[in-house]
C-alpha cells in the first residue's frame, strides 16, 4: 500500500482517469475534455483501437511531439502541440462540429462544476467571477452518445457537487450519463432514470458518499 | 478582379468602417490571420463586432484589438486564455455573445451558404437558448440559430492561387474555412 492509500481514501486524478477509460470500447471514436479527462489517452487499453477526435478539426491525434518536431499547426482541443498519426485526417469545425452534434462520436469525458440527480451539467460559467466561455461542451453534451463526467466529489471548499439542481448557468440539461468522482461512480440506464451508485473507490464506505452527497440516487 | 495584393494593408484599403461586423479564422493562435489584424489595428477603424472562436491572448492576436478598444462586440465561444477579455466584459466595457464552437462554426458556414436559420440541440435548455425559438422535431426540442453576416472576412491560409483558392494546412484550417464563406 501506498502512503496515499493509508492516509486518504478515494482514487487521485489518474485514477479516476483510468476508470474512464474503462467504459472505452474498441472501435470508439472519443473526444476528451480539457484538464483531467486528457490524461484518459494514457490509459487506453493495449490491442484496442480508439479514435481520438479533437473539436477543432482533427481525427487521430498522436502523442505530444519532442521540442524538436513541435509544430503550430497542430495543435489539440487545449490548445497543446501535438503529433498526428499515419491515420489522421484533418476538416474544418464546421465538420468537426457536424462529428460531434450529428451523434458520430461514441464517448466524451468532461470535467464539471457541479451535476444535478435529473443529470444536468454545469461546467462553463461562474456568474461575476469567472466566465471563460462554454467552447465545445454545450455541443458534446447534446451530441455525443455517451457523457461521462469526471470531477472531485466536493469542491475546494468542501460543498457537495452532486446536487438536487444546479446553482450555475447550465451547459446542458439532462444529459449525462455516468459520473466518476474521486470517491464513487454513478451510472443510470436512460435519461428518465435515477443515477445509481455502482462502485466505490477503495477505502470509500456508501455512508461517505452519502454524507457528501445532496443529489438523489439509488444504491 | 484583383485579388493579390502586396500588403495587408492594401488588400483592406476601402473595405473598413466603423461598426462593422468581421468574422475571423483561427483556433487560439493556430491558423490566425496575424497580419490582417495587425493592419485593421493600424487603420484606428473602431466600434468592430467579431465574430471569432477565440479573442487571442493579451497582446497577441485578437488580443491586440481589445488593448486599443477597438472592439465593441465579439461572438465567441471560448475567452479564456486573455485577461484583458475578462476584465473589459466583467466591467461592462465589452459585449459578448457567447456562442457555442459548434453553433458559431454553422453560424458561419449557414451564412455563406444561404441558409438564413438552422435548428440545433445545442443549448437547449441553458442561458443559449433564451430569447429565440424553440421547435419541437420527432419529440426532441432544437433552438433556431441564425447564419452570421459579416462585412469581411479575414482568413489564414497556407497557399493560395491568383483565382483566390486557398489550401488550409492541418489543423490551422479550424474556422477559417466556415468564415471564408461570408453572408454577402
Amino acid at each position: 500500500m501506498t502512503t496515499h492509500d493509508l492516509l486518504t481514501k478515494g482514487w487521485t486524478r489518474d485514477q479516476m482517469a483510468a476508470r474512464a477509460a474503462k467504459e472505452l470500447r474498441d472501435g470508439y471514436y472519443v473526444n476528451l475534455g480539457i484538464g483531467i479527462p486528457t490524461l484518459v489517452a494514457n490509459n487506453i487499453p493495449e490491442g484496442m483501437e480508439v479514435t481520438l477526435q479533437s473539436e477543432n478539426g482533427m481525427l487521430g491525434i498522436g502523442p505530444f511531439p519532442y521540442e524538436d518536431e513541435v509544430d503550430p499547426d497542430l495543435i489539440n482541443a487545449g490548445k497543446q502541440t501535438i503529433s498526428e498519426l499515419p491515420s489522421s485526417s484533418y476538416f474544418d469545425s464546421a465538420a468537426s462540429f457536424a462529428m460531434i452534434r450529428g451523434g458520430h462520436i461514441d464517448l466524451t469525458v468532461l470535467g464539471a462544476m457541479e451535476v444535478s440527480e435529473k443529470g444536468d451539467i454545469a461546467n462553463w460559467m461562474i456568474p461575476g467571477k469567472m466566465i471563460k466561455g462554454m467552447g465545445g461542451a454545450m455541443d458534446l453534451v447534446a451530441g455525443v452518445k455517451k457523457i461521462i463526467v469526471v470531477m472531485e466529489h466536493v469542491s475546494k471548499s468542501g460543498d457537495p457537487k452532486f446536487i438536487p439542481e444546479c446553482t450555475l448557468p447550465l451547459t446542458g440539461k439532462n444529459v449525462v450519463d455516468m459520473i466518476i468522482t474521486d470517491l464513487a461512480v454513478f451510472q443510470r440506464p436512460d435519461h428518465d432514470s435515477p443515477f445509481k451508485l455502482i462502485e466505490l473507490a477503495p477505502g470509500v464506505t456508501a455512508e461517505d458518499v452519502r454524507q457528501k452527497t445532496t443529489a438523489h440516487y439509488v444504491e | 478582379m484583383k485579388k493579390i495584393y502586396s500588403s495587408a494593408e492594401e488588400a483592406l484599403d476601402g473595405l473598413l468602417f466603423d461598426g462593422m461586423t468581421i468574422a475571423a479564422g483561427g483556433f487560439g493562435l493556430c491558423g490566425i490571420p496575424e497580419r490582417l489584424i495587425d493592419a485593421i489595428q493600424a487603420s484606428g477603424v473602431k466600434d468592430i463586432t467579431i465574430a471569432s472562436n477565440n479573442a487571442g491572448i493579451d497582446n497577441e492576436g485578437l488580443g491586440k484589438l481589445l488593448r486599443t478598444k477597438q472592439v465593441k462586440k465579439m461572438i465567441s465561444s471560448y475567452v479564456g486564455e486573455n485577461k484583458e477579455f475578462e476584465r473589459q466584459f466583467l466591467a461592462g466595457e465589452l459585449e459578448v455573445e457567447f456562442t457555442p464552437q459548434g453553433t458559431l462554426a454553422e453560424r458561419l458556414r449557414a451564412g455563406g451558404a444561404g441558409i438564413a436559420g438552422f435548428y440545433t440541440k445545442t443549448g437547449v435548455g441553458t442561458v443559449v437558448a433564451e430569447g429565440k425559438e424553440t421547435k419541437e422535431f420527432d419529440g426532441e426540442t432544437y433552438v433556431l440559430e441564425r447564419g452570421i453576416r459579416a462585412d469581411l472576412s479575414i482568413i489564414k491560409g497556407w497557399k493560395a492561387d491568383e483565382s483566390g483558392n486557398l489550401i488550409f494546412r492541418k489543423t490551422a484550417r479550424n474556422f477559417n474555412q466556415p468564415a471564408a464563406r461570408r453572408f454577402t
